[in-house]
This record gives C-alpha cells, sequence and structure tokens, in this order.
C-alpha cells in the first residue's frame, strides 16, 4: 500500500468511506427510530432524556443562578426609574386589598360557622416544593421546562405547577434531581378547569401558542371575555381552584385564554403535592379503570338550571336578527 | 516522558474542542434568560456549531459527535427525542458533500450558505414536529428563530474563526 503514493484513494480509504457512509445511514435511521419510540411513550426513551437531563442539570443550575443574578440587577435599576407610579399604584392597590381583606375576614368566619353546622370535611392538606427552573427553551419544539428538584425532592409525574400568580403547568418527567414541566401552553397539555363564577367545567388545552383555549364546555355555557378559570380539580391530578387565566377572546369557534403566568419570566416554582395520584400515574393507567371511574357529567350543575343559553360571541360581531 | 504526555493531552484538549464548544451553545441556548419576548426565538446556536466545524474542520467533528449533539439539545430542550439530531445530521451531510463551495471564500459566501442551510433546516424541523403531532403547527416561532439564527450567525462564526486559527492553528 505504501507503493501508491499519497494522492491515490486506497483500499482501506474505500473500506473507510464506505463505512461512513454506512454510519451516516444507521444514526440517521436511529435518530428517526428514536422519534418513533417517543411517539409511541416508550418509557426507555423517558429514561434516557431524563439520565441526560440530570446529568446537566448541576450545571445549568450553576449557570441559571448568576444569570439570574446579573438580571435581577438590571431589573432593579429599571424599578428605580418609575419608583414614583409604582408607589402610588401599590398604595392604591393596598386600599383596594384592605377592603377585600375584610370581606375575607367576613367570609372566613362564616365559612367556619357553616362548616361546622354541616360537618364538611376538607380537602387533603397541600404540601408545596420550591425548585429553580435551570432550562427554558422557549418554545420553538415545545413548551417546557426544566426544574432542579426531582425524585430526591419527592416530585411525582402529574403534579400541579405553580407561582404565586397561579398554574403554569404539570410535572411531565422525573429524574432524580431534575424533573420536566409540561406548561399549560403545550400541545399536549389538557387541564380540567372551570369558570370561576359559573362552575361550568371544560378543558383547558394548550395548542403550542402563547394563548391556550378553553373546549369541552357543556352546551350552552355563558363564557364573556373577563371571565377567570380556575382548575377544577377533576381527575383526580390538581387541587381544585388554582386560578389559570382570564378568558381574553372568544368566537365561534373558540374560547381563548390568557394565563396568569407569564412562562418566559419564571424563576422559582411551586410544586403542588396534594397527596392524590391522579389520572397521570402510569400504573393507574394500565390497568382498566372502573366505569364509575369516569367524572361526573359536567352539565348537572349549570345547564339544567338554565335551558339552551348560547355563547356570547364577542362584543361588536354578534348578529342582528335578520330584518323581515 | 512528562513533556510528552502533557503535549499529548494539550492536543487532545484542542482537538474536542469543537464538539466542546458546540455542548457550551447548547448549554447557553437552553438557559433561561427572562428576556420577554427573546426565549420564543433563541437562535439555533447549536445548528452554527454543527455547521461551521463540519465546514472548516469536519476531521475534529465525527459524526457520533453529531448525534450525540442532536439528543442532548433534544432531551435539554424537551423537543421530541430525536429531532434535532435528525435535523443536525443532515444538515451535516449536506454541508460535508458541499463542503468545497465554501472553503476559501468570502464570509458574505458562507454566511448565504448558511441562510440557506438554515432555512432548509427550519422547514425540515417544523415539518417533522407537525407531523409528531399529527397537527400543523404555526410556522411563525420556527420562522423567528430562523431570522434571529442568520442575525446571530457573523457573531458566533467571528468568534469560532479566531478560536480556530488560535487554538487549532
Amino acid at each position: 500500500m505504501a507503493k501508491q503514493g499519497h494522492g491515490t484513494p486506497t483500499r482501506v480509504d474505500a473500506i473507510r468511506q464506505y463505512l461512513q457512509r454506512f454510519a451516516y445511514v444507521g444514526l440517521v435511521v436511529a435518530a428517526f427510530g428514536l422519534m418513533m419510540l417517543g411517539k409511541a411513550e416508550t418509557v426507555i426513551v423517558e429514561e434516557v432524556r431524563a439520565r441526560i437531563n440530570d446529568a446537566f442539570a448541576p450545571i445549568l443550575e450553576a449557570i441559571a443562578e448568576p444569570a439570574e443574578t446579573v438580571r435581577s440587577y438590571l431589573d432593579e435599576g429599571r424599578k428605580l426609574l418609575d419608583l414614583h407610579q409604582e408607589n402610588l399604584r401599590l398604595s392604591e392597590e393596598n386600599k383596594r386589598l384592605l377592603k377585600w381583606q375584610t370581606v375575607a375576614r367576613k367570609v372566613e368566619a362564616e365559612n367556619v360557622v357553616l362548616r361546622d353546622l354541616l360537618n364538611f370535611q376538607t380537602g387533603p392538606e397541600a404540601s408545596y416544593i420550591a425548585a429553580r427552573v435551570i432550562s427554558d427553551d422557549g418554545g420553538t419544539f415545545s413548551e417546557s421546562l426544566l426544574i432542579y428538584a426531582g425524585k430526591r425532592e419527592g416530585v411525582n409525574n402529574g403534579q400541579a405547577v405553580t407561582t404565586g400568580e397561579g398554574l403554569v403547568g404539570r410535572i411531565a418527567g422525573v429524574a432524580y434531581r431534575s424533573a420536566r414541566v409540561l406548561l399549560i401552553t403545550d400541545l399536549n397539555s389538557r387541564i380540567p378547569v372551570m369558570i370561576e363564577s359559573s362552575r361550568a367545567r371544560g378543558i383547558l388545552a394548550g395548542r403550542n401558542e402563547e394563548k391556550p383555549i378553553l373546549t369541552k364546555l357543556p352546551p350552552g355555557t355563558i363564557v364573556s371575555p373577563g371571565d377567570r378559570i380556575v382548575t377544577s380539580g377533576h381527575g383526580g391530578a390538581f387541587p381544585q381552584g388554582i386560578p389559570v387565566g382570564r378568558i381574553t377572546a372568544v368566537n365561534d369557534a373558540l374560547v381563548e385564554i390568557t394565563p396568569f403566568v407569564d412562562s418566559q419570566r419564571l424563576e422559582i416554582v411551586r410544586i403542588v403535592d396534594y397527596g392524590l395520584d391522579g389520572i397521570l400515574d402510569r400504573h393507574r393507567l394500565r390497568t382498566d379503570l372502573p366505569k364509575d371511574d369516569i367524572p361526573p357529567a359536567p352539565s348537572q350543575t349549570q345547564a339544567t338550571s338554565e335551558p339552551m343559553r348560547t355563547v356570547v360571541p364577542k362584543p361588536g360581531t354578534e348578529r342582528r336578527p335578520s330584518e323581515p | 516522558m512528562k513533556p510528552a504526555f502533557w503535549q499529548r493531552l494539550d492536543l487532545w484538549a484542542r482537538n474536542i474542542s469543537p464538539v466542546g464548544l458546540t455542548i457550551v451553545l447548547i448549554l447557553i441556548s437552553v438557559i433561561p434568560t427572562h428576556l420577554p419576548g427573546y426565549a420564543s426565538i433563541v437562535p439555533q446556536l447549536a445548528l452554527m456549531g454543527v455547521f461551521h466545524w463540519t465546514v472548516f474542520r469536519p476531521d475534529l467533528f465525527p459524526i457520533l459527535a453529531v448525534f450525540g449533539i442532536g439528543i442532548l439539545q433534544d432531551s435539554l430542550s424537551g423537543a421530541p427525542m430525536g429531532l434535532n439530531t435528525l435535523v443536525y445530521l443532515t444538515v451535516f451531510g449536506v454541508v460535508l458533500s458541499q463542503r468545497r463551495f465554501f472553503l476559501g471564500k468570502t464570509f458574505l459566501v458562507e454566511w448565504l450558505g448558511f441562510s440557506i442551510i438554515c432555512l432548509g433546516a427550519a422547514l425540515q424541523a417544523w415539518l417533522l414536529l407537525s407531523a409528531y403531532h399529527v397537527h400543523v403547527l404555526t410556522p411563525a416561532p420556527v420562522l423567528f428563530q430562523y431570522l434571529m439564527s442568520i442575525g446571530f450567525y457573523p457573531v458566533l462564526a467571528w468568534m469560532m474563526g479566531h478560536w480556530q486559527t488560535s487554538i487549532l492553528k
């Protein structure tokens, strides 16, 4: 082989090239296979992902914290600039909140008395785990976050993730020291919710866009922009009453929700452990659910008393009755 | 005996730096920045790494590393496993076959080449993602990401170019 000079390709080169091409095709097929396996929700794929996330979680955590500090300094500077206005706004809000406090005190006392009267059983107590957000892809390919808390801290699949403002998403994939949060805006996210004022139940469905939509509302439900949406607690996954968002647009086709939480500014989140396994538990999903496990039909509370009312369209778009 | 060992270690460290830098780019791209509006259009930093090193130092950028980089990006960003891996492998294959086109040309040609290849990558990612979810997704995020990537490329190319001339020689 040494006789054949440097420029001419040797048999070894040919074999190497052949092998390289083979490796290329093999890896492309492997990547494609991984996607298929992932689509079929194979446990191995999730396990691999969890392991990799776990390995990189400490590094990401180490970088995320200083990045946050720098940002908070910048924020501080910006806040100093409009201190006066902020002060006015806060004192205004304080006045309003003080009024609410009086109302809340009264209602609380009333509640205690009424509970005693009825011998009412309160739901299970929730416990909380706080965790730092360490990775945020931002939602080009999925609406999810990575947090620095995992099995070690007692995080489990299906638990609700919140901030002080409201619901962020749910846990979908736990590793030893990290976990993935599926945001409510993700295409795969379906959260049982209700309209706070009318108690009408529905499902909040993500679309991989900024604003999720409200679907599966009982027929005849009245929805109008400004209504608050909270979790309904159905399915046993989430506690009831976590604020989710506000209806911002209503039209014939869909009801759009603006979440209370801005998922791009999350630093620390709170994971709610409600002591319920929820419908998201893999083992429970595998076994056949008993027939009566399906959540009660949502129309019971609402539609019976008020027959046939239609969805209120966006102001200005309602149709007038046609002229004779 | 001792200097030879250190020299080898030094050479080894230099030689794995293209792959190492690309991994650092992945980490940078997934860190929460909390900049309003920025998060949804984070440029594809890892793709720039794959493109640049495949053009200039394919000998230090083996195909297995491309696969690994894709897997890492997928698992950290929460994208469907294999999605970015497929995109990076495609970019790697295309760039490797068209390498001569870029070598020895001006930076503008390189930039143009990157924009074309990145467009193909964005299109492929969007198609794959839509097929994965069996749902036609809005192409807007991928498009914005594409534009951001083109905008960021000169900065990163300059940095990687300097790295290449000063560290790798």
